[in-house]
């Protein structure tokens, strides 16, 4: 059995207290001063251990960044002086797309490594828009389930990024006579992009470099991007190129595993211009998720492309349109043209955009894709907000220019790895120990519609109202 | 079957075990009072005290105000006040509290009957939370007056008969639709499982061991305690399943279905480890599935196996919610179960991995009535009891479910919520739950004693019956078990008319700040 494959998380400890949901309020001039029975000394997560003195001697209230919410402060103090209130900052976070309750989470996995984790059931709505309108099966009985995440079973994420022939030839004497194509595997369905925003400094991207290079993964940047510090780790970088100004990176190009080609019309003319320097050059050409884009790779993979790059919305949307469709219905639009002209085989679908949780890398692969790539992900790992400061040229609140790549690209390998590990519950729940298996694997996902359809249907008759409801 | 009812008299009040319980509304005194006592007269909701023998004003209980309506009576302290000192407000806290799930007011409305028994006399709407799908957006038709049975609660039946098959096992019935879900000793204090079996008791219902074994002190109680068979097979002995009425196989959890389950090294204790057999302080992972059941035939032997040892047990099956759970359950029938119960994917108590409880499996809402019809096009559906749980969290959930095609419910994170759980997550880590309900930690875990937890889940239990008893004469039944399968009493707003859907609740909306 190949060595396993393992992602070696350290605690990577936050440079500023995490913002949290919970914000104790208490009205000090209501204290009893010094009480016996004073809550702040009784607390069960000791949070308020700064700050026990008599109201006298605290320093400034502050925000309570580690309070758990358990709310028994507020039940026990005697002079009931405390509440609780949704720290501000917390609503600050993010946006619609980008919850607090996401970068939140995200930290901690950064933090930790680890997977999220709670008690007392699931809380959040019934159902949502796009990813969230999939649940994912898993085998009872009869179906052998995989046991990977505690290592009784070995769950293999790797996927593959480059092409295949159609078919296989032999010689007479039963010697395979078709030409092989080079290989290209990447040991977790999970590539990495520069995100549309916060990328601030030399450090900060060469944080996201060496994270990388460390899973073992790929990384798509600009051309512009490359300096001498990222020697070490060409072969992890995808430099973005376009017809027009792939000559002029020959170097890149040659330091690189893959490069991306911008869609354009004839793009297909430059790939056998660009192996024949190197025959072994994975190929990959990006364009917009838009309604052309199940046609124009229809196209594409009937030349000898590797991958299609599709990128979407930063919150995972159809591009180019006033009424988007969510990312899993554009997934599976591609996917299905490719299938329904017998040649989803041959090529690979990476999508970005929206990529915001370890449950998205799963449902992108069930819906039809082989890989996904993320981008502000990876800024939320090194404790960006999502503010988008700056955008407008204002400082960054966690001062993202000046993280230490080391502490910051381990903060990305403990994401990864926590992702990685919630990528082996749900293969593991429905049974498939081969990421390669889960493409397009729709019967392994239960959908929102086909759900309301059969279970409630026979009972309510049609549904009246469209969408989600 | 035995027909047996809950009697009132079985109420007490069990008041929080908190100094200052958390209300819809809050009710502030100023400086201004002169303790006149005139507010402590007047309340009939006993906000206000006032002591004979100690003069100073004394913070209101404010949980037990009615809030700003009350300034329709006559008694309305904040007007009648000869010092205007009083003032009530929408609790702010109530922004913070509770989820999608389970709202604050939900959880409010919760305490408030596990404390008096009864339902709550103040604005809570305790039934509906802001999920925006599943039950929450289903509804119970508009009854018609002329079938309203008057009858007294005393002569409504509630019972639910276990054992279907006529297999010579016994024909167990129980009081009330629902028992309790699994939580296992290590994962939950031993005085909330004592007290929940002892509950349990009292209410002729039954209450289930979950996968950490059989503490000693469940042993009087073991005529009303389920023991579970998990694939970690912690605590399973010829002789706990000798104890037991009914053996429960637990091939998955909705709280992590496909998963197996996990006790994190913290909560290992000596009293623990020694009950497993397991290393104080090292985490448990149990395997998942069990390895000895790739087929239908190997279930059945597993089924077999449990008879053999207990000719007088019956067996549950206790799955998640694949897709296939229709087939899951004909298959559990074929391999002679008695029970076949199904664990949707939002529920659970114990902690589970947040990717698990979102994402794996359908909700609870979807597979009942899948399950329903697939067992009586097989023929079988009359000899299966189908108990649903996961995600079912208040009495009109339970009878939703059942109308829906379960015969009953099972419930865990209700019974928490009764002992006053907030809800707030932190079930699984360091010394546990602070509020002493999801705790092994010496100090934490003696929080709360058998006694309390016994007589608030009675007062829960015994307010939703209450409600249970009044949906059954709205529509002429004396009978819950009329009530399986009558999905013809049920609407789902999506699938109305405009018109039609006013006539109902809407579906409680709220952006809460996860």
């Amino acid at each position: 059995m190949p060595k396993k494959y393992h992602i070696d998380n350290k605690i990577a400890d936050p440079r500023f207290p995490p913002i949290a949901k919970y914000a104790t309020v208490e009205f000090r001039e209501e204290c009893a001063g010094s009480c016996r029975l004073c809550v702040k000394r009784r607390c069960v997560y000791d949070i308020f251990k700064d700050n026990a003195l008599h109201w006298a001697n605290m320093t400034t209230p502050e925000y309570l960044y580690i309070c758990k919410g358990c709310y028994r402060c507020i039940e026990e103090c005697t002079k009931g002086i405390f509440s609780m209130a949704v720290n501000p900052e917390y609503r600050t976070l993010g946006d619609d797309y980008w919850t607090a309750g996401i970068i939140s989470s995200t930290w901690r996995q950064a933090h930790t490594g680890t997977v999220p984790v709670s008690g007392a059931g699931y809380r959040g709505p019934f159902v949502g828009e796009g990813f969230d309108s999939i649940w994912t099966d898993m085998s009872e009985i009869v179906r052998p389930t995989r046991d990977g995440i505690h290592g009784r079973e070995y769950i293999n994420t790797v996927v593959e990024l480059s092409r295949r022939p159609t078919r296989l030839q032999f010689n007479p004497d039963g010697s395979l006579a078709t030409e092989m194509t080079p290989i290209l595997e990447i040991p977790v369905p999970v590539l990495f992009q520069e995100p549309t925003f916060g990328l601030l400094s030399e450090k900060e991207f060469l944080s996201v470099v060496k994270a990388a290079n460390s899973i073992g993964t790929l990384m798509f940047v600009q051309p512009e991007r490359y300096s001498a510090t990222l020697q070490d780790c060409a072969s992890t970088l995808v430099p973005r190129l376009t017809r027009a100004n792939y000559r002029d990176h020959t170097q890149l190009i040659q330091g690189s595993q893959m490069i991306e080609l911008a869609d354009d019309p004839g793009v297909e003319r430059e790939f056998s211009k660009l192996r024949e320097g190197r025959p072994d050059l994975f190929l990959c050409v990006g364009m917009p998720l838009d309604a052309k884009a199940a046609s124009r790779a229809l196209q594409l993979a009937n030349t000898d492309l590797d991958s299609i790059h599709f990128y979407a919305t930063d919150n995972g949307r159809e591009a180019g349109t006033e009424a988007p469709r969510p990312l899993k219905d554009m997934i599976r639009e591609v996917h299905l043209t490719l299938v329904e002209n017998h040649i989803r085989h041959k090529i690979n679908l990476i999508f970005s955009g929206g990529i915001a949780l370890a449950e998205h890398v799963a449902k992108s692969l069930l819906c039809g894709g082989d890989a996904v790539a993320v981008d502000t992900p990876l800024l939320i790992a090194m404790e960006c907000r999502v503010c988008y400061r700056c955008r407008e040229g204002k400082s960054c609140p966690v001062r993202l220019g000046d993280v230490e790549p080391k502490w910051a690209s381990q903060r990305i390998v403990n994401l990864v790895s926590a992702w990685h590990s919630q990528l082996l519950e749900v293969m593991g729940a429905f049974g498939i120990r081969e990421a390669r298996r889960m493409r397009g694997e729709v019967g392994r996902s239960m959908w929102f519609d086909d759900l309301e359809r059969e279970s409630f249907g026979p009972m309510f008759g049609t549904r009246k109202v469209t969408g989600i409801g | 079957m035995e027909h047996t009812t809950t009697r009132e008299t079985e109420i007490a009040e069990t008041p929080s075990l908190y100094r200052n319980p958390i209300g819809k509304y809050i009710v502030k005194r100023n400086a201004r009072c002169i303790s006149c006592g005139l507010c402590a007269r007047l309340c009939p909701y006993g906000v206000h005290l006032r002591h004979d023998n100690y003069s100073q004003p004394i913070r209101p209980r404010d949980y037990r105000c009615i809030g700003p309506q009350c300034a329709a009576n006559d008694f309305f302290c904040v007007r009648r006040c000869p010092q205007r000192a009083l003032s009530t407000a929408l609790n702010p806290i109530l922004e913070t509290i509770g989820d999608y799930r389970w709202s604050a007011e939900m959880l409010i409305g919760h305490w408030h009957m596990a404390e008096t028994g009864d339902l709550p006399y103040m604005d809570l709407e305790y039934s509906l939370g802001y999920s925006g799908g599943g039950f929450d957006k289903i509804r119970f038709r508009i009854p018609d007056a002329k079938d309203y049975l008057d009858v007294p609660d005393d002569e409504i039946d509630t019972t639910i008969a276990l054992n279907r098959r006529h297999d010579g096992r016994p024909e167990k019935a129980l009081s009330l639709p629902c028992y309790g879900g699994g939580m296992s000793f290590g994962s939950t204090a031993l005085s909330v499982l004592v007290g929940r079996a002892r509950a349990a008791k009292r209410l002729n219902t039954l209450t289930s061991t979950g996968e950490g074994g059989y503490p000693e002190a469940f042993v009087p109680y073991r005529e009303n305690i389920i023991t579970q068979v998990a694939t970690g097979l912690f605590g399973v002995r010829e002789q706990t399943i000798l104890y037991a009425p009914v053996v429960e196989f637990k091939y998955a959890q909705g709280a992590k279905p496909g998963l197996g389950g996990h006790l994190l090294g913290d909560k290992v204790t000596p009293d623990v480890a020694e009950i497993r057999e397991t290393v104080v302080g090292s985490s448990l992972f149990s395997p998942f599935p069990f390895h000895s059941v790739y087929s239908v035939e190997d279930h059945k032997k597993h089924l077999d196996w449990i008879k053999e040892v207990n000719p007088r047990a019956l067996v549950s099956v206790k799955v998640s919610t694949p897709t296939d759970a229709d087939m899951v359950a004909v298959g559990s029938y074929y391999a002679g179960a008695n029970i076949i119960h199904f664990d949707g994917s939002y529920g659970g108590t114990g902690a589970a991995p947040d990717i698990a409880k979102k994402n794996i499996a359908m909700p609870i809402e979807y597979a009942i009535p899948k399950v329903h019809r697939f067992l009586i096009e097989e023929g079988v559906r009359d000899e299966l009891c189908f108990m649903a749980s996961g995600g079912i969290r208040n009495a009109m959930d339970v009878a939703k479910a059942i109308a829906m095609g379960a015969d009953g419910a099972v419930i865990g994170t209700a019974d928490l919520v009764a002992l006053e759980c907030v809800r707030c997550s932190n079930c699984e880590s360091g010394r546990g739950c602070a509020r002493g309900i999801a705790s092994t930690d010496p100090e934490l875990g003696s929080m709360i004693t058998e006694e309390w937890t016994e007589q608030r889940l009675v007062n829960m239990y015994s307010a939703w019956r209450r409600q249970w008893c009044e949906l059954l004469r709205q529509y002429g039944m004396r009978s819950i078990r009329e009530l399986v399968g009558r999905s013809d009493l049920l609407v789902h707003l999506d699938y109305l008319d405009e018109d039609e859907r006013q006539k109902y609740p809407p579906a409680p909306k709220k952006n809460v700040i996860l």
